[in-house]
């Protein structure tokens, strides 16, 4: 590993004012930053560790959403009872994720800034965008079944990893960040960047700006699920996933959320298929038209072309299992 | 270098240290402590397993310096009937993921009798005592054996975990 100064700042204020200096990088859990600096991919000239900071506490808000620090750990958050019960989906996208020992070091801050596990991103001998701007990328005509198929460009196909932030998207969380100009507020929506053709800036951060806490909205009234379909039965990143919130009333969608992983170039909220879904019919054809609706904007290429039929399915069980479970026939 | 200190299995152990020196290779090649072992050294096998502070951890990904003044165990203090279970089941061939396999088991039954849910972990309540066999699969899939003694680890690991409830 390329030698690197250590600071471990007690408070937000020093944090910030360490990740000013240019080359620095935010440690949490470091479950995503230490291999990437290992195999070379991330090289910092300082890394500012933030896990002795006090930012790892949930708090309820006036209005009855929650504030969750930026260095609770994954398993924490997962566990926490309010989550459990108010955000389903939330508890259980980070149940899907990672491995119990992982969950317990990484972090909400690290996982939102996570990096995509494209092979030709670790593969230092191959041609990526992202990890080296204008070598080109060498997905497009490799390996690219876990790629993504919504948001892509022609620099980048790769995709965003997090089970947790699919979550999030669904949920229209918030994120606090602070900065050395003082604190801000970024939907989730608004906090990863598409590829265009400089995906290797992925986030609207500035640099330096340390993500300080996300703010969870009042829980839905809905049910909500998080469901994952990869390659093992457990350890593995999503070929598909659906975050779904939905509530029907007199065979009417009156409240539908719907959130995908593994297929997006960012974390995708599925908002064509929410419009379509609302105020329309709880019934199979009516989930199978939204999804094929959202999935119609998707590129993809012969490797990873079955996750428009893998990701339609999903969405179709995953809203029929909600209805069921709200409504036991 | 950094002056750290850690309370490793019991004992105070203050070591300077690079900034970019994995826990793991501190307790190898360091402290001489070998029983924690090198697979993948990314974070996917999980032979790196230990506990710090009581919750299991993958060595590797952790910076040493980033935990001055945790409690670290390895396999060498741990004294658990779960040892003599992974021998009575058959919980290993090679044996070089036992000590993860082990350190991630006591963390994983910790979790569990926590209340801490998996995502098998139907409704919203554990049900008190041992963990079903899915539990213990899905909670222990962070540790792999190329040997495929998985059966004989769920066993001893089930085996103890209803020793552990009662």
């Amino acid at each position: 590993m390329r030698p690197f100064a250590y600071v471990k700042p007690l408070d937000v204020e020093a944090a910030v004012l360490a990740a000013a200096a240019p080359g620095a990088k935010f440690l949490g859990g470091g479950t995503n930053l230490v291999d990437l600096m290992r195999e070379g991919i991330e090289q910092p000239d300082t890394v500012v560790d933030v896990t002795g900071l006090p930012l790892d506490t949930i708090e309820e808000l006036p209005g009855g959403g929650l504030r969750i620090g930026a260095l609770v750990r994954n398993s924490a958050l997962a566990a926490d009872r309010r989550v459990r019960t108010g955000y389903r989906m939330l508890s259980q996208a980070l149940l899907s994720g990672a491995s119990g020992q992982l969950r317990n070091m990484a972090t909400v801050g690290g996982n939102l800034l996570q990096r995509t596990r494209c092979p030709y991103f670790y593969d230092a001998a191959g041609a990526c965008n992202k990890r080296d701007p204008g070598s080109g990328c060498d997905a497009l005509e490799g390996f690219h079944r876990g790629c993504a198929i919504l948001g892509v460009s022609d620099s980048c196909i790769a995709t965003h990893p997090s089970d947790m932030c699919v979550a999030l998207a669904a949920l229209d969380a918030a994120v606090e960040v602070r900065g050395t100009g003082g604190t801000r507020r970024i939907p989730l929506a608004n906090l990863h960047r598409l590829p265009g053709d400089t995906p290797h800036i992925e986030t609207t951060l500035t640099p330096g700006e340390l993500i300080t806490a996300v703010e969870l909205p009042a829980p839905l009234t809905a049910r909500s699920r998080y469901r994952k379909v990869r390659d093992r039965a457990s350890y593995a990143f999503a070929l598909v996933s659906v975050a779904a919130a939905l509530q029907v009333d007199d065979q009417t969608v009156t409240q539908v959320r719907l959130a995908l992983g593994g297929v997006g170039a960012k974390p995708w909220r599925a908002r064509e298929a929410e419009r379509m879904l609302l105020g329309g019919p709880a019934d199979e054809a009516a989930y199978r038209r939204a999804a094929e609706a959202e999935l119609a904007a998707a590129t993809v290429r012969r490797g990873n072309a079955f996750k428009v039929t893998l990701a339609t399915s999903t969405i179709v069980a995953t809203l029929r299992e909600l209805n069921m479970e709200e409504a036991p026939q | 270098m950094t002056a750290i200190q850690l309370k490793l299995n019991g004992r105070v152990e203050s070591v300077d240290v690079e900034p970019w020196v994995s826990l793991l290779d501190l307790l190898r090649e360091r402290l001489q402590l070998m029983g924690t072992k090198k697979g993948c050294d990314q974070g996917a096998c999980g032979a790196c397993t230990v506990l710090a502070d009581g919750r299991r951890i993958n060595a590797c990904l952790a910076l040493a310096v980033s935990y001055d003044g945790s409690e670290i165990t390895t396999i060498e203090g741990v004294t658990h009937p779960l040892q003599e279970a992974f021998i009575r089941h058959d919980g290993f061939q090679c044996g070089y993921c036992t000590p993860g396999q082990i350190c991630s088991a006591l963390g994983m039954l910790a979790e569990y009798r926590a209340g801490m849910p998996s995502v098998v972990t139907e409704g919203d309540e554990l049900v008190a005592g041992e963990p079903t066999e899915a539990e213990i699969r899905e909670r222990m899939s962070g540790n792999l054996c190329r040997c495929g003694a998985y059966n004989g680890i769920v066993a001893a690991i089930r085996d103890v975990a209803g020793a552990d409830a009662r």
